[in-house]
């Protein structure tokens, strides 16, 4: 039985951490794969480790959504040291008495579900950090 | 000197529930109306621009040419998110600001009754459970719901939270204040999809789609259509006084996409292709946000139409909050916004909505609308923007003849 991360922007391992293709001229950050920088049109781009914590600075309590997909959640979007990461807020209660902007999260993994070949599926999330 | 461009004629069909009209109903007569409201026909239009999102391969330009009058003329069938309408007409303003043409027609028109959440859906699925990287991203599961989520209200809830937490001052009682507002804007609107009056405590007692959004701070899918006549100054005054009294001059028409920024890759950037679209708008009007007598804006949730009076300069930067909390939007205050109800009561048929906004705006310069008109209005802004993004931002002034 294997872990496989749930994108490929998450590296697994002891440290578990976000990987983006950083654009060598300007320094624009991208998770995807892209032809040409979408900030400076340059073509050349690196790997950059992502901060494992940051803070919150957006989210948003989904109550109604597609179907399967279990409600509710926190969604967010996180300042980890001046790159934006989209993730959900986890292991707190989804509720904005244990939600609010700005607070300070760190990356975490969990497992997802597993595969009929036994391969488990790992997901990342921001969790508070406790102060 | 380039020649001005003039509204001729415009309309919106009654926003709502349309089980008895299709999509090319709904189109024609939308169309119709605003060719009568200009005393002409299809024969004298030279292009037509025709903005449906849900049906984009589907040539409804051509479909409606059929329903309308087949002449011949060439046919733009545009799509743009929800700024859609705004790029019809954009697309007829600029087929008779280059000369090819003299007078044009644009229509937006969406069947969306029932439609749902959108915005969702797309989960993975196959008969055996494997794990395989797929996509641009390499997710080897659906990632909706499990890293962010891909729903509207939740989209637009995260940008209004963005906004509070770069300058403060807002809270899920005041996004679900503006939702009151435009509800009680509503009640004078006959053509609204919803004209109820809605108190704070319904509004935040509603049910919640997505914090701090509930049920009545998100816009309504409905059907509707909306349509609009452009003619060229030259061609304007050769026609009666009576149709150059009542035409409404474009000011400004003007068309942005988002420039890179660095989060715009995990949360949409709204602001930054309406700020540039609101200062190129102004300056080629030659208007300030203290000229507008009133203003039609993109209120697709309520957390939306705050960022916006922000992005418009209606309010000095970072002030959006307090610019609200003094009751400068409400229809008595200094800058009226969403006198129609906004899409959170009138409704949001995608493609119509760009047209529509126009047509609130036109109603007022002209003097014709009733017991919601802003006395003595004279100069109003369009606003529309559609994910992925486009915006769409057009001046309005009342016709000097
Ligand atoms: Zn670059």
């Amino acid at each position: 039985m294997a872990a496989v991360p749930i994108v490929d922007y998450l590296v697994l391992g002891d440290e578990p951490h976000l990987v983006a293709k950083q654009c060598t001229s300007c320094g624009a950050r991208f998770f995807d794969r892209r032809n040409a920088c979408a900030s400076c049109s340059g073509t050349s781009f690196e790997d950059a480790v992502i901060a494992t914590s940051g803070e919150l600075k957006a989210f948003t309590i989904v109550a109604f959504a597609a179907p399967g997909v279990p409600v509710p959640f926190v969604a967010g979007v996180v300042d980890c040291d001046g790159t934006s990461v989209r993730g959900n807020v986890i292991n707190t209660e989804p509720d904005a008495d244990h939600v609010s902007l700005g607070m300070k999260v760190r990356l975490a993994t969990y497992a997802v579900g597993t595969d009929d070949d036994g391969n488990e599926a790992i997901g990342f999330g921001f969790e508070p950090i406790e102060n | 000197m380039a020649d001005d461009i003039f509204i001729l004629g415009i309309n919106m069909t009654k926003f709502g529930k349309h089980p008895d009209k299709d999509t090319i109903d709904l189109a024609a007569e939308a169309a119709m109306a605003a060719l009568a409201d200009g005393g002409v026909t299809m024969q004298d239009m030279g292009v037509l621009a025709a903005g449906n999102l849900m049906e984009a391969a589907a040539g409804i330009g051509q479909q409606l040419q059929k329903q309308i009058g087949q002449t011949g003329i060439p046919v733009y069938n545009v799509a743009n998110a929800c700024a859609t309408g705004a790029t019809a007409l954009r697309t007829a303003i600029m087929a008779v600001k280059s000369g090819e043409c003299e007078m044009g027609l644009a229509v937006g028109v969406e069947k969306l009754s029932g439609a749902g959440l959108l915005g969702g859906g797309g989960s993975a699925k196959s008969d055996k459970k494997v794990f395989e990287p797929k996509g641009r991203y390499g997710a080897v599961t659906s990632t909706d719901g499990r890293i962010g989520t891909n729903t509207m209200p939740g989209v637009f809830a995260q940008i209004g939270m963005e906004y509070g937490h770069k300058y403060g001052g807002t809270s899920f009682e005041l996004f679900a204040k503006i939702s009151e507002k435009n509800h009680a804007h509503s009640t004078l609107n006959p053509l609204a999809a919803y004209t109820k009056k809605m108190t704070l405590e319904e509004i935040m007692g509603d049910m919640m789609i997505a914090y701090p959004n509930t049920r009545p701070m998100c816009s309504a899918n409905c059907d509707g259509a909306a349509a609009a006549v452009v003619v060229s100054g030259a061609k304007l005054k050769t026609l009666s006084l009576e149709q150059q009294r009542r035409a409404v001059k474009v000011s400004a028409s003007v068309l942005t996409s988002d420039p890179w920024q660095e989060s715009c890759q995990v949360l949409p950037d709204v602001n930054t292709l309406t700020k540039m679209a609101a200062k190129q708008a102004y300056e080629q009007a030659g208007v300030s946000p203290e000229d507008l007598d009133l203003v039609e804006l993109h209120d697709c949730f309520a957390t939306a139409e705050l960022v916006h009076y922000d992005n418009l300069g209606l309010c000095e930067e970072g002030g959006a909050a307090d610019f609200f909390n003094s009751g400068a939007t409400w229809r008595d205050g200094k800058t009226p916004v969403n006198v129609s109800g906004g899409l959170e009561s009138k409704g949001h048929p995608i493609a119509a909505t760009g047209i529509a906004n126009i047509w609130e705006v036109c109603h007022h310069l002209r003097g014709e609308a009733g017991d919601r008109q802003i006395e003595g209005a004279k100069v109003g802004l369009a606003h529309v923007i559609g994910l992925g993004s486009a915006c769409g931002v057009h001046i309005l002034e009342k016709s000097a003849a």
